[in-house]
């Protein structure tokens, strides 16, 4: 819960572990600028998903839509790859997703798995935005943790297959 | 005012984006923003306006209810708002929380506040000038004043003991039906049961919008809540929602554009009707 393990970023991945601090380094209204500034700088769709929202995954936590797609590499560390889609009106939902994509795109599979589930809550972001909208990021990081374990169980069936 | 805003029954509740973009400067105005999403205000704002937070700055943070009056009077007083400054609201998804905030104003006994028709969509679809430069803003002194919750906000024991009268459910259809427990799109907000309090009429709060977001006129408005649903002005009227934001919006419609008398929001709506044990549901 927002409380007690706010401070304690011991078990984050370090890129995470390191917005986390940044955020707490500044008062609850230049989180939200911090929160503003990372919505603005959410890459854009690479040119393969241009047109196909509809294969990707739609996170419904969202108040405001968006769109996730997760790709695992086929490289030892099963390095994992972020993509989101969230419109320009809906800036604290991009906001949520910049976060998460600055913390953990690049990741290997296994450190994303190890993300805990309430890492949303360790950006001193619950009072600056009222609790009832974390839900956003929250939905996010379950529905990415999800995509990387059936991603990261395909990719280690591939390589069992090709060693046999 | 256009000629559709004066056809109302209170036509001086609405402004229009072009009355509004006069209006800026005049001492005696104050604009304010209120969206759903606690960011898009510093993405940019029409100019000078002022945030106003539906959770942040109306909801008190730890008893499910709205601020008092002193807390009230704080908010107001750092936007600049005094009892007799006319405010004018506008705000994201067709002017939900802004009719929410007008609403919470009006349990404050706050005389002058309208809203913007079309919201903040129609604002910037007209190219119309935003900024993100912070308004200079000279505190006021709002006075401390009592909330009133008897005119226009009901409890649950009030529609409890209004079952039987004219009630309005502006949820979508899914919601209404019970097939859903929450908004289509939205977070499920943990209704432990589905379906509608007994005897609502069924109006989704988007018929009374046009899609530009903008209100339908008189004409097309009664055309819908009284020949076709068979309300009359004079009627006491419910209406309610999931918390009470849609059905801020169809209260202003009810309210101030049909000049219905008595009509109560019902903000504890779903989410506790839904949840109360032993309280009647009809699917």
């Amino acid at each position: 819960m927002p409380t007690g393990t706010d401070t304690d970023r011991s078990d984050l991945p370090e890129a995470m572990a390191e917005l986390a601090e940044d955020f707490h380094a500044v008062s609850e209204a230049e989180r939200l600028q911090l929160l503003l500034e990372l919505s603005r700088e959410l890459p854009s769709l690479p040119e393969r998903y241009d047109g196909s929202l509809d294969t990707m995954e739609r996170v419904d936590e969202c108040q405001s839509p968006l769109f996730l797609a997760v790709e695992v590499e086929d490289d030892a560390d099963h390095t994992v790859r972020l993509f989101f889609d969230a419109p320009a009106e809906a800036p604290t939902t991009r906001g949520f997703a910049g976060i998460l994509h600055e913390s953990l795109d690049g990741l290997p599979a296994r450190q994303v798995l190890d993300v805990p589930d309430d890492a949303p809550y360790r950006f001193g972001l619950a009072e600056a935005v009222s609790p009832l909208r974390m839900r956003g990021m929250v939905g996010m990081l379950s529905r990415i943790k999800r995509q990387v374990r059936l991603r990261d169980d395909a990719r280690t069936a591939e390589a069992g297959q090709e060693s046999a | 005012m256009s000629d559709k805003i004066e056809a109302y029954a209170h036509p001086e509740r609405l402004v229009t984006t072009a009355w509004l973009a006069e209006h800026l400067d005049d001492d005696g105005v104050v604009v304010l923003e209120s969206d759903e999403d606690v960011l898009l205000y510093d993405t940019g704002h029409i100019p000078g306006a002022r945030k106003l937070d539906w959770h942040t700055d109306l909801n008190d943070p730890l008893t499910r209810d709205y601020v008092d009056g002193e807390r009230f009077a704080q908010v107001m007083s750092e936007r600049g708002i005094g009892r007799d400054t006319t405010v004018v609201i506008y705000g994201d998804r067709s002017n939900w929380w802004a009719a929410y905030a007008l609403w919470v104003m009006t349990l404050f006994g706050h005389e002058d506040v309208r809203l913007l028709d079309g919201g903040r969509a129609k604002w910037v679809e007209e190219g119309r000038e935003l900024t993100t430069d912070a308004p200079e803003v000279t505190a006021a002194d709002y006075p401390v004043v009592d909330r009133d919750d008897t005119a226009v906000r009901a409890f649950k024991a009030d529609v409890l003991d209004h079952l039987g009268r004219p009630m309005v459910d502006v949820r979508s259809p899914g919601e209404f039906s019970g097939e859903l427990l929450h908004m289509p799109d939205y977070p499920q907000e943990g209704a432990m049961r589905g379906g509608h309090i007994p005897g609502a009429k069924s109006v989704p709060w988007a018929r009374a919008a046009n899609e530009d977001g903008t209100f339908r006129s008189r004409e097309e408005l009664e055309a819908i809540y009284l020949q076709e649903q068979g309300l009359s002005t004079d009627d006491d009227v419910v209406a309610y929602c999931r918390i009470g934001e849609r059905s801020s919006h169809t209260w202003f419609v009810l309210t101030h554009l049909l000049g219905f008398e008595k009509v109560r929001n019902y903000d504890g709506s779903w989410t506790e009707w839904g949840n109360s044990v032993g309280v009647p549901v009809e699917r």
